[in-house]
């Protein structure tokens, strides 16, 4: 079906093979969102598939599928714009395209023994082999190995074309970047009985990733995409990003301090967690800032008549301004105080921030990203919105922002009744789980995350179609 | 570039190697404090415990002294308070055994998945409660061995934890995940080690308050 994308109007090799991993993106979204269905039913109707698809799996399908696609979606823009920003060919392109197949493949055994196999016996051989059961790195060790060498693969592709062309602030920032993505990898990959150690090392990857890495890359993106868009002036979009490179860095790398007030480690990091974090919001408002200045300002900066080349794309890069800044900026400062989080932390509220960041920050730019590999595969100047990607970004959008608000409130609950009134505990939670107000919000939770389906669906039927209809017009 | 920069703040360079020393200083501060998070966390011994030293993850040999969870007016939170010897599945436990019996627990605990439905220090899903200190439960006391017929509480843990269809207590039930005898005193072992955990006071109050509430009625006669 996704191979409908034709992709002959492709100048590079760099672009090609993005479009192989946007492919596989699209692919794995829609399996995150057919597995959080199915979680989102078990919270309404818990004797859903019980015994036979648990919550567990379903819970450990729709996050792994999430970081994944959002991954391939990465690497996919990353070597998207590789040849464009260098002005050279990708260097060990079929090396490139062999890891492609190769992680594919992995991925897919790895998604298969989640849904067949789910669980083992309590040995290092299941760790190895069946689930590594760590939230979000769940990958059982063999494909932790594979992921590694795949992605040293498209490191050194990246590392050696930017050696040989030109090197752009953009390509600068994305090189060091990337390297210390998937360095913190590693700091995910062993075990230990030690729990407290465990999540120590796990936050490393969790935290650096979402919070100082990864919104980075974000920022790369967004200053590429503003540069293709718009016509935005390089230097004024390098300049922001080493502001944001600044302000993402020095807050997120000590902001990892948050996760640390109450898994063993000492009380110093409810200090240093506490003011680090409280300033990571303010690198997503100068994001906001800048995207919506030179939408406003940079727009035919040279003279030209003011155009936006890609309508939908610029559209999703806008609602990733608010949405960054809205999910993870201000629904994660709501609890990222030690004095707040004592009853919030591992509760909905942990949920609605979770869902709103991962698409404000991560879904938006990279679909995005998608709408400017679809234009340069059917070679569109200007591709314009069509009834699809509205219907698409407006239900996506707002099925997001109903699941957070459900869940928020939700979360208002089980903090007030479980953890502070009832002190948490086996009844207590249950207490909470099963209020009302608690039930209903799980109730609007699963209606809006039909309702972001049912965008979703809109959103591939665009992504399929919007190219050649351009295309059509143009000629 | 072809044009003076005539300010600082508009100088690609000064912001550049702006974010690398602020980048630089981050990251150095954070591998120092994590050396020292590194000492205070590292497991104790079993003559730590021997001689009352306490530690914020204990040796796995806890698991043969009787745990709290008490309100501690110096540090304005509770922690976990290790007491007497007591049997644990009738028996003490040498430091060998314990640790492979902590061993077990721990990797049954993720080849389980069991963080995809619970919260293990509060993080994992939440769809089923905190096991933080889940030893420490209430339930575990006349419900849960009622339930079960067990005498103790490590027994109706373990119980429970290999027939939990058996067992329900809420509509949303925990499945049967295959947890054989010597696995579930393994997650038990685990789960009593996890409680002995000093967590800066989380969570806050554990269950405090259930009987009252399911009493119902005010305080005020």
């Amino acid at each position: 079906m996704l191979i409908n994308i034709k992709s002959n109007s492709l100048t590079n090799t760099g672009q090609r093979i993005g479009l192989m991993y946007f492919r596989v993106a699209i692919i794995l979204f829609a399996a995150q969102l057919l597995m959080g269905l199915i979680a989102a039913t078990q919270f309404v109707y818990p004797s859903f598939l019980y015994g036979i698809f648990d919550f567990s799996v379903a819970r450990m399908v729709h996050i792994n599928a999430l970081v994944v696609w959002m991954l391939y979606a990465m690497i996919g823009a990353t070597y998207y714009m590789l040849t464009d920003e260098t002005g050279e060919e990708v260097v060990m392109a079929g090396l490139g395209k062999l890891a492609f197949w190769v992680l594919t493949l992995a991925i897919t055994v790895v998604v298969l023994v989640f849904i067949f196999v789910q669980i083992g016996p309590g040995t290092e051989k299941s760790i190895w082999l069946i689930n590594e059961g760590r939230e979000y790195l769940e990958a059982p060790r063999w494909a932790d190995i594979g992921i590694v060498v795949v992605v040293l693969i498209f490191y050194a592709n990246v590392f050696f074309t930017f050696l040989k062309g030109r090197k752009t602030g953009i390509m600068q920032v994305m090189v060091a970047n990337l390297l210390a993505l998937a360095g913190l990898y590693l700091a995910g990959m062993f075990f230990t009985d030690n729990i407290s150690m465990d999540q120590y090392w796990w936050w490393w990857v969790i935290h650096l990733w979402v919070e100082a890495t990864w919104e980075v890359f974000v920022g790369t993106l967004a200053a590429y995409a503003l540069i293709k868009f718009i016509g935005a002036k390089r230097e004024i979009v390098e300049m922001w990003l080493w502001i944001e490179v600044l302000m993402l860095f020095g807050s997120g790398i000590l902001g990892l301090g948050h996760h640390y007030f109450w898994i063993g480690t000492p009380e110093y990091w409810w200090e240093i967690g506490a003011l680090f974090s409280a300033l990571e919001p303010v690198p997503l408002v100068a994001m906001f800032v800048h995207v919506l200045y030179d939408w406003g300002k940079e727009q035919g900066i040279n003279g030209d008549k003011p155009t936006i080349t890609n309508g939908p794309g610029m559209a999703w890069i806008v609602t990733n301004a608010f949405g960054n800044f809205l999910g993870a900026g201000i629904w994660g400062f709501f609890h990222t105080l030690p004095q707040v989080n004592i009853y919030t932390h591992g509760t909905q509220f942990t949920s609605a921030h979770g869902h709103l960041a991962f698409f404000g920050a991560y879904a938006t730019i990279l679909i995005g990203m998608m709408y400017m590999g679809v234009q340069g595969a059917y070679g569109v100047k200007r591709l314009k919105a069509t009834f699809n990607s509205k219907m698409a970004i407006t239900l996506i959008t707002f099925g997001l922002l109903g699941m957070t608000v459900a869940l928020t409130i939700a979360g208002y609950e089980q903090v007030l009744v479980e953890r502070a009134e009832l002190g948490g505990g086996w009844q207590a939670f249950f207490t909470a789980q099963n209020l009302p107000w608690y039930v209903q919000a799980q109730l609007w939770r699963l209606i809006m995350g039909l309702v972001t389906f049912v965008g979703f669906i809109y959103l591939v039927l665009d992504l399929l179609t919007i190219g050649k209809k351009a295309k059509a017009a143009e000629a | 570039m072809a044009k003076e920069n005539l300010s600082v703040w508009t100088s690609i360079s000064f912001w550049r190697r702006s974010a690398a020393w602020v980048t630089g200083f981050a990251t150095i501060l954070l591998i120092w404090l994590t050396f020292d998070t590194m000492g205070q966390i590292s497991m104790g011994t079993d003559a730590d415990l021997q001689k009352g030293i306490t530690k914020r993850v204990p040796a796995p040999t806890v698991i043969n002294y009787h745990i709290d969870y008490k309100m501690s007016e110096k540090r304005g939170h509770e922690v976990p308070v290790i007491g007497k010897k007591e049997p644990f599945f009738g028996k003490e436990w040498s430091v060998k055994d314990a640790a492979a019996l902590l061993h077990l627990g721990k990797l049954t605990s993720q080849s389980k998945n069991c963080m995809d439905c619970h919260t293990l220090l509060g993080n994992g899903a939440y769809y089923a409660p905190d096991l933080t200190k889940a030893w420490l439960d209430p339930m575990w006391g006349a419900t849960m061995q009622g339930m079960t017929g067990k005498s103790t509480r490590e027994e109706a843990m373990a119980e429970f934890l290999q027939h939990p269809e058996k067992y329900p207590t809420h509509a949303r039930m925990m499945p049967n995940l295959k947890i054989t005898p010597k696995e579930a005193q393994g997650l038990v072992a685990f789960l009593k080690h996890l409680s002995s955990i000093d967590t800066n006071g989380f969570p806050r109050g554990f269950s405090k308050t259930v009987d009252q509430f399911k009493a119902g009625g005010t305080n005020a006669h």
